[in-house]
């Protein structure tokens, strides 16, 4: 297959060409697609609580529809912005960075976008078809399991697919990085993106399956009338919220994980200096994984465990502090004495150092359980995970972006505007969710849709809703530079940052397989070594020969598209039998297509080595 | 040298499963899945253990539970493990036919217990009026035994098909590590069965 044919194609070749690809390039740019649409859905609906919250007692929205808002705002970003997002980076990146032409299973990866992308779609459907879910991101029991309608099913099923495509997102990157590694990358020295890469994707693998438990039982209550979760049948609600935060819990270590690996390779870079304790970086990623499954009840101090229980769970969670202060301090260390260029990547993780600081500080004091009982379910709460999701997870997206948009696309997002985005969303940013805090300690609770004046609770209600309007401002800045940049931005070489690691000694964007010969990797921040030794790039580690490639397939989109439709059969199976068709025929669509996927072989093909690009690699 | 030549060489190394680096790949993501599968089942039984004693009324697990059957379930399904095992070892002997015939053996035991699972299932229902929906009990015990009963019924399928695939064209590295990672998942089948049978079984009727 030669790449020259790919250029000039038709947009319904193009579109079948991202609908059957396998190409970890491609698939990284459908889940930024996918995740950015998610993520403008979500900030409307969050725009929309601002709004509902700007006065008191305010009717922008009813009670009932802020209830779905606040719900699929928070179901949204989670699950269908942050984590496809996160995605998006860990395709585009973790292969090229360890020397790979490929991920271990092309397959999976492309069956994994899939399945994230019609279980979003089934969930928001839901908009549509009577109501969204409307019981909390959470969805505790028994209030989810009680809600009328239909909105917390296509909570479960649309979490439920969406769900499976994440695992075997996790397992595919915990292969690739364990086989596909080029020669002479060991482990300890793999870039730290690729780290915590490798970490989360070992989070994912532990923690996804305790949600599909939980979800499981959640449809069986509410759509096969067992009684997991009704007391009425000796039941217990609070198995709910084990399940669902032994899934949670870790969940928020998935996302932050590939942020701070993020800062670490930027930081790096525009440092000019190698990471700063780089052993205790790993060896801090790693426990922070670790200790992410030992804290989970800390989210339910007010359960009444027991002081035992609490105690635990209470020093557990504070000695997650311990591994990332080690953190904060190498990057502070990195950038010490380094030869420091600020650009909008650098400003990104230079504002993330201070505001999730904030969050992790906060984070201990929720970590008190004695006084936790007393920030439980306020604004204190919505404060500090916004702390530590935003300036913690969004930056390391935005960073992420603007770091590998030339390698991605080729072309550098435009830095006038990426500075008006960040200087905006950063402003907005500490001004919509710093004053929370106060309101929270006022007594302000989550999730109520009005509060009433004269409890000095309107001024920082205002001062919170103006801020998200600069977020909102920013958001849109960045929505444009992606267009202009694609319209006018200059084409780059490989290695516009002049780079460290291996993803920069290829071409932007670099070619359907990657890499022409597999480097010959000689230490940490291997094209630096080269650098400095007088070398243009890499040295390769074989000869040029033919290189194995995958074949594009339409079978991951069909599954997917399968069990869409059977999602949609067994939420309305309850209101008439006959939508027991529906959960036949779209099981038969998933079952079939995986059948075929069994016993058809499928070998890949060839790129013979005289079809190989020209030239040296960059 | 083509790649049907690389899948298919004149003498089979001795681990054919793990002789490309798509077969490598395969047993370790199959081994992570096995991973994560091990979470969903431990989610699984911790709900049981939870909810074992809500029986809402209805018969507890002591009136219910005979060892005699799921003995023989158990029996059943740790010989099929074993014969798996022997058609793994014809494999990696390159004896395609050896390992149909245990392969057979073991679908037939997994069948065998997936029916006995069915008739206690029906006598359950049917005889003690114990359901899905009678009591929290009920519906975590159906659910933990019927997802292992799931997983054997997935796994019978699976063997089946690769069974029929092959039948005719006999073993190279391609399929190799097909058949090995659906031997792992028949073990990890049988090991979740020897913990339903200890914490359900045995802890349900002491």
């Amino acid at each position: 297959m030669s790449t020259t044919i790919a250029q000039n194609k038709g947009f319904g070749a193009t579109l079948w060409d991202y609908l059957t690809t396998v190409d970890h390039k491609k698939i990284a740019i459908l889940y930024l697609i996918g995740g950015g649409f998610f993520f403008l859905l979500g900030g409307l609906e969050a725009m929309a609580i601002r709004i509902q919250l700007i006065k008191p007692e305010n009717d922008f929205v009813s009670a009932g529809f802020y209830n779905e808002l606040l719900t699929m705002h928070g179901t949204t970003m989670i699950f269908l912005a942050a984590m496809p997002l996160i995605f998006a980076l860990l395709n585009a990146v973790v292969p090229l960075q360890i020397g790979a032409r490929d991920v271990a299973f092309p397959f999976l990866n492309s069956l994994g976008f899939w399945l994230f992308l019609f279980g979003g779609i089934l969930l928001n459907c839901s908009w549509f078809l009577g109501g969204a879910p409307d019981a909390g991101w959470t969805a505790y029991a028994p209030l989810s399991t009680t809600q009328p309608g239909h909105g917390v099913d296509f909570y479960v099923l649309g979490l439920q697919i969406s769900g499976a495509g994440t695992l075997m997102g996790g397992i595919n990157f915990l292969v690739t990085i364990v086989n596909m590694r080029a020669p002479g990358m060991t482990y300890m020295r793999m870039p730290l993106f690729t780290w915590t890469a490798f970490v989360t994707s070992a989070l994912i693998l532990f923690a996804f399956p305790a949600l599909t438990v939980g979800l499981f039982l959640m449809m069986f209550d509410r759509l096969f009338g067992s009684g997991f979760f009704d007391a009425n049948m000796g039941g217990n609600s609070v198995i709910w919220e084990h399940l669902f935060w032994i899934f949670g819990h870790p969940e928020v270590y998935i996302l932050i994980l590939p942020a701070f690996g993020v800062f670490s390779d930027v930081f790096s870079t525009f440092s000019k200096k190698r990471l700063f304790g780089y052993t205790a970086m790993v060896f801090a990623t790693v426990l922070i994984g670790f200790l992410g499954f030992m804290v989970w009840a800390h989210h339910m101090f007010t359960v009444g465990l027991g002081p035992a229980a609490n105690s635990i769970f209470a020093v557990a969670t504070m000695a997650i502090a311990v591994p990332t202060g080690i953190k904060i301090f190498n990057w502070l260390f990195t950038l010490w004495g380094g030869n420091i260029k600020i650009n909008s990547a650098m400003l990104w993780s230079l504002a993330f150092i201070p505001s999730f600081t904030i969050g992790g500080m906060t984070g201990v004091m929720l970590a008190a359980a004695a006084a936790d009982y007393q920030f439980h379910d306020t604004y204190f709460v919505v404060a500090h995970f916004h702390y530590v999701i935003v300036g913690g997870v969004v930056f390391g997206i935005f960073a992420g972006l603007h770091y590998w948009w030339p390698k991605m696309f080729g072309k550098i997002l435009d830095e006038t505007l990426g500075k008006i985005t960040f200087w905006t969303f950063f402003i907005g940013f500490h001004l919509t969710f710093f004053i929370q805090h106060f309101l929270g300690l006022m007594g302000m609770p989550r999730r109520y849709w009005v509060y009433l004046t004269d409890q000095g609770l309107n001024t920082g209600n205002l001062i919170s809703t103006i801020g998200a309007f600069f977020m909102a401002i920013g958001a849109i800045v960045f929505l444009y530079n992606v267009i202009i940049t694609s319209i006018k931005g200059e084409k780059v070489g490989g290695d516009p940052w002049d780079g460290r690691t291996l993803e920069w000694s290829i071409p932007s964007p670099p070619p359907h397989y990657n890499f022409k010969q597999l480097p010959l990797v000689r230490g940490l921040d291997p094209l630096w070594i080269e650098k400095t030794e007088g070398r243009k790039g890499m040295t390769p580690a074989e000869p040029v020969g033919d290189i194995h490639m995958p074949n594009p397939t339409i079978l991951p989109f069909v599954m997917s598209f399968g069990l869409f439709i059977a999602g949609f059969g067994f939420i309305y199976q309850v209101d008439d039998a006959s939508w027991l068709s529906a959960v036949f025929i779209g099981m038969g669509i998933c079952l079939g297509a995986m059948f075929v996927r069994s016993v058809k072989d499928d070998h890949g093909h060839h790129i013979h080595k005289e079809d190989l690009d020209k030239g040296d690699g960059l | 040298m083509s790649h049907e030549d690389i899948l298919n060489p004149k003498v089979m190394p001795e681990e054919p499963e793990k002789a490309t680096l798509e077969g490598k790949n395969k047993f370790l993501g199959f081994w992570f899945f096995l991973g994560g599968e091990t979470v969903l089942f431990a989610s699984l039984f911790g709900t049981y253990l939870a909810l074992k004693n809500s029986n809402n009324g209805g018969p507890t697990s002591e009136e219910l539970f005979g060892l005699e059957l799921v003995f023989i379930m158990t029996m059943l399904l740790l010989t099929s493990s074993l014969t798996s095992v022997y058609a793994m070892y014809h494999m990696k002997n390159n004896e395609f036919k050896k390992m149909q015939i245990w392969l057979g053996i073991t679908v037939l035991l997994g069948l065998t217990f997936l029916g006995l699972e069915i008739y206690e299932f029906y006598e359950y229902i049917v005889h003690d009026g114990f359901t899905f929906r009678s009591s929290a009990f009920g519906s975590a015990f159906y659910t933990l035994v019927g997802f292992h009963g799931g997983h054997v019924l997935f796994g019978l399928l699976w063997i089946i098909t690769l069974m029929a695939r092959n039948a005719k064209r006999g073993l190279n590295l391609y399929n190799a590590p097909k058949f090995y990672i659906a031997s792992l998942y028949w073990h990890f089948i049988d090991v979740v069965w020897v913990f339903i049978f200890t914490v359900v079984y045995l802890m349900g009727v002491i």
